[in-house]
């Protein structure tokens, strides 16, 4: 662990048949091309992720096509689909049910704000609302392409975390909270609206 | 299939008392239907399944409408004598009519591969309630529970009326035209029309004057 | 079928009558659940792993379409129906466009109907194929048919795409025919697709069908008596596999299937492995229906000039037009003020009417079962919940 290897030193190393890794690299390495998604389909976006690890578009080859049925077992949440009101205490309970650490994929616009359904009266207008999200992709649905792009997005994204240090990652910050409130169904809409720790929307600014 | 005037007319003779109306529709549909009132709906549904000729065995969909307060305006051509010379006067009149919620069942025929025969029954928008035609037909079960869900008809008889589609703590109605969704317009990206209008609700205050001197 | 109440028809759950008395144990399974099919929840009441009482749980997935649909135009509503279900939006598209065109009154040219059937009947290969491999992984086989059936989805989902520019949500049919024309390498190419297909059904069918796991999974399990099904408005091979014979493209005539010969398969038992071979039956007339139409579709226009899709504004009235899509019976119920948008645009959805008997076929049966029935209906969530 600690600083950057001297990439000259490395290469020059490496031609005399010695192979120089950081903890560090290793460890991101690691878990980059293993990331297992919680098996878990909302609407539409879930039959695209089918797609995605299927035949044609096989997700195997990054690592990921261990979907896991279990919150406990799984790394990443791929959140395909509409969250509506009703299913979004769903979520974020089996998003505080996984380990550390653990990644968010918003998939497609109704995940990001409630696409084309977000004037709807059970329409959650994005997930952000609740839990913090590490890659967004739009499209409605997004192709199996972009989905493998956010793959490919949320595996730099793993790589360039730090282990030590002043800006190491979140889950190692023992401050920094892995679990968010559930919100609780009211009389007339879920309760609170949104968690303000995670969610700050864009003030609007008038000139 | 026979037509809706014979199915009314058996209709009143097999159920007494049964108020039959035949409601019109006027698009290039023509699915007419028929009117019938909340006391004898079972009754009236249960020989539409049932009679021989008719057996309509399967009910396809059931519907929930809405439909608010509305004035409609009739013109009438009459013919009037003014000052001795017969003319032509528009009379137009106002009819007002209290908003009240419908149930549509649409009913087709398995056995004889007919239909579809159309049924509605009305009630008060206020305390709305309609005898189930779960009983007679089983599909009913479900569209019955949604409709109680999203637009509030006590189904009186239905085996299990409970919330369907929204979570059981929840107390509007919010298919009913008169619904309004709650404010959580604090982040709209691309507003307008109505969510503008909402929306703008959530914008800061204009700076005042005194504010935007320059200090 | 005699005039039976719904209380004669709800059979006793059978009791083991080895089994010891004990108390019930509530599961809830979903709505995060790897075998339900999207978010769909079902509150279950054991003994042992007997399953004695089943409530299903709704709206996870409510996204208020109707309403929506109530809010936007006639055309506007068009995409929002590709979401229904979204296996099928060619199917989706057919069933409102058939509703608006009943409601006004449209004509829809020649060469429009033949594309309609033709996409409608790919829907249908597409939809039955997924359907089995998802069944097949319900019951454990988790993985190769799944992959064999995407395989074929995938051939089908890239023709969809080179017609109307979208995979899944096509939105291709307008009322009054459809947006754009198929070229004639198009039509080659869905043709060769066509007469690959039966290759890949005669290898599916021998790896899946004839498999002594899945007849012990699947025979026996979850039946289904005509007479319920009927009462509970069930639609679609669902209701032909318990052998009654209700196919509305032979009952309502619509498009122009009147003039394709095609048989309607059904099933003796109406339990679970009947509803799995009617879909693979079923695919079998789709393609001679395919075969058909590639050799009947003469060049011509797609839309009807006359019909003004942008503000249309349909008369006053109301209409209900329905089709047999791949679950069932689709319908689409309008009601017109003469506005731009329908007062009333409601969605007769098969998948959520096929789950009214889903506690009816399940008691009796193990958990494991209640997976497997519930894959063979065929339920997409989308159209459950709309």
């Amino acid at each position: 662990m600690g600083d950057e290897i001297d990439e000259g030193l490395r290469s020059e190393l490496q031609r005399q048949g010695i192979w120089v890794t950081s903890m560090q690299e290793l460890y991101n390495w690691g878990r980059k091309n293993s990331i297992w998604p919680l098996q878990f389909g909302l609407a539409c976006c879930a039959i695209e992720m089918i797609a995605t690890a299927a035949s044609r578009y096989d997700i195997a080859r990054f690592g990921a096509e261990v979907f896991r049925p279990s919150p406990r077992q799984a790394d990443l949440m791929i959140v395909a689909g509409t969250v509506t009101k009703k299913m979004a205490p769903q979520i974020v309970r089996l998003y505080n049910q996984m380990p550390d650490p653990k990644y968010v994929i918003a998939m497609g616009a109704c995940a990001i704000s409630g696409g084309p359904f977000k004037q709807g009266y059970n329409v959650l207008k994005g997930i952000d609302r609740y839990i913090p999200v590490d890659v967004y992709i739009p499209g409605c649905p997004p192709r199996p392409e972009a989905l493998l792009h956010a793959f490919m997005e949320l595996q730099r994204k793993i790589d360039n975390q730090k282990l030590s240090g002043p800006n190491k990652s979140d889950h190692l910050d023992r401050e920094h909270p892995s679990e968010y409130p559930v919100p609780a169904f009211g009389k007339h809409d879920l309760v609170p609206r949104a968690n303000p720790d995670v969610f700050r929307p864009p003030q609007i600014e008038r000139v | 299939m026979e037509t809706l005037e014979q199915i009314k007319k058996r209709i009143e003779a097999a159920v007494p008392g049964a108020k039959i109306d035949i409601v019109n529709n006027g698009s290039p549909s023509a699915q007419h239907s028929l009117k019938i009132d909340n006391e004898h709906a079972r009754d009236v549904a249960r020989f539409l399944r049932d009679d021989p000729a008719l057996r309509f065995d399967f009910c396809s969909n059931v519907t929930g409408v809405d439909w608010l307060d509305r004035v409609i305006k009739k013109t009438v051509k009459t013919k009037q004598v003014v000052d001795g010379v017969e003319k032509d006067v528009d009379l137009t009149s106002e009819e007002k009519i209290p908003g009240y919620l419908e149930a549509v069942y649409h009913l087709f025929s398995i056995a004889h591969k007919h239909g579809p025969v159309i049924i509605r029954m009305q009630t008060g928008r206020a305390n709305a309630q309609l005898s189930s035609l779960t009983p007679i037909w089983r599909s009913a079960e479900l569209q019955e529970r949604e409709i109680f869900d999203l637009y509030g008809i006590k189904f009186e008889g239905h085996p299990d009326l409970r919330r369907i589609l929204m979570w059981d703590e929840f107390e509007d109605f919010p298919m009913r035209k008169d619904y309004r969704p709650p404010d959580d317009f604090e982040w709209e990206p691309t507003p307008h029309d109505d969510v503008l209008e909402r929306a703008k609700q959530h914008y800061p205050a204009r700076p005042t004057e005194t504010e935007l001197k320059p200090s | 079928m005699s005039a039976t109440s719904s209380q004669e028809l709800e059979q006793a759950p059978p009791r083991m009558s080895s089994r010891l008395e004990g108390e019930l144990m509530e599961v809830s399974l979903g709505p995060q659940h790897p075998s339900t099919h999207g978010v769909f929840r079902m509150n279950v009441a054991l003994e042992g792993e007997i399953v004695r009482k089943l409530k299903p749980v709704f709206g996870y997935l409510h996204r208020n379409h109707e309403q929506i649909g109530e809010s936007a135009g006639y055309l506007q509503a068009m995409p929002y129906t590709d979401r229904l279900d979204y296996f099928c939006s060619m199917t989706n598209n057919w069933a409102y466009a058939l509703s608006v065109e009943k409601l006004a009154g449209i004509e829809v040219p020649e060469r429009a109907e033949y594309l309609r059937i033709i996409l409608a009947e790919l829907t249908r290969l597409q939809n039955h194929t997924s359907l089995l491999g998802f069944l097949l992984s319900d019951m454990g086989a988790w993985g190769t048919p799944l992959m064999y059936a995407f395989r074929e989805r995938e051939k089908i989902l890239d023709l969809f795409e080179s017609l109307s520019g979208a995979r899944m949500m096509c939105d291709y049919m307008r009322f009054g025919g459809c947006r754009v024309d198929a070229n004639d390498d198009w039509i080659a190419g869905a043709k060769k697709i066509v007469d690959l297909f039966p290759k890949f059904l005669d290898e599916f069918e021998d790896l899946i069908l004839q498999n002594e796991i899945v007849i012990a999974r699947t025979q026996h399990v979850g039946k289904l008596s005509p007479e319920l099904a009927i009462s509970a408005g069930i639609t679609g091979p669902m209701l032909r596999a318990s052998g009654v014979n209700y196919d509305i493209r032979k009952i309502d005539k619509y498009g122009f299937y009147p003039r394709f010969k095609f048989r309607v398969p059904l099933g003796d038992h109406g339990d679970t492995y009947d509803r799995l071979m009617m879909r693979a039956l079923e695919m079998r007339e789709s393609l001679s229906i395919l075969q058909q139409a590639f050799a009947q579709i003469q060049p011509g226009p797609v839309m009807n000039p006359k019909v003004k899709i942008r503000a249309f504004k349909p008369p006053v009235g109301e209409a209900y037009g329905r089709i047999e899509a791949p679950k069932g019976e689709l319908g689409f119920y309008l009601i017109s003020d003469g506005s731009a948008n329908p007062y009333r645009y409601r969605v007769r959805p098969p998948s959520f009417i096929n789950l009214t008997i889903l506690e009816d076929m399940c008691l009796g049966h193990t958990v494991a079962d209640v997976m497997v029935i519930l894959g063979s209906i065929d339920i997409v969530m989308g159209e459950v919940d709309r």
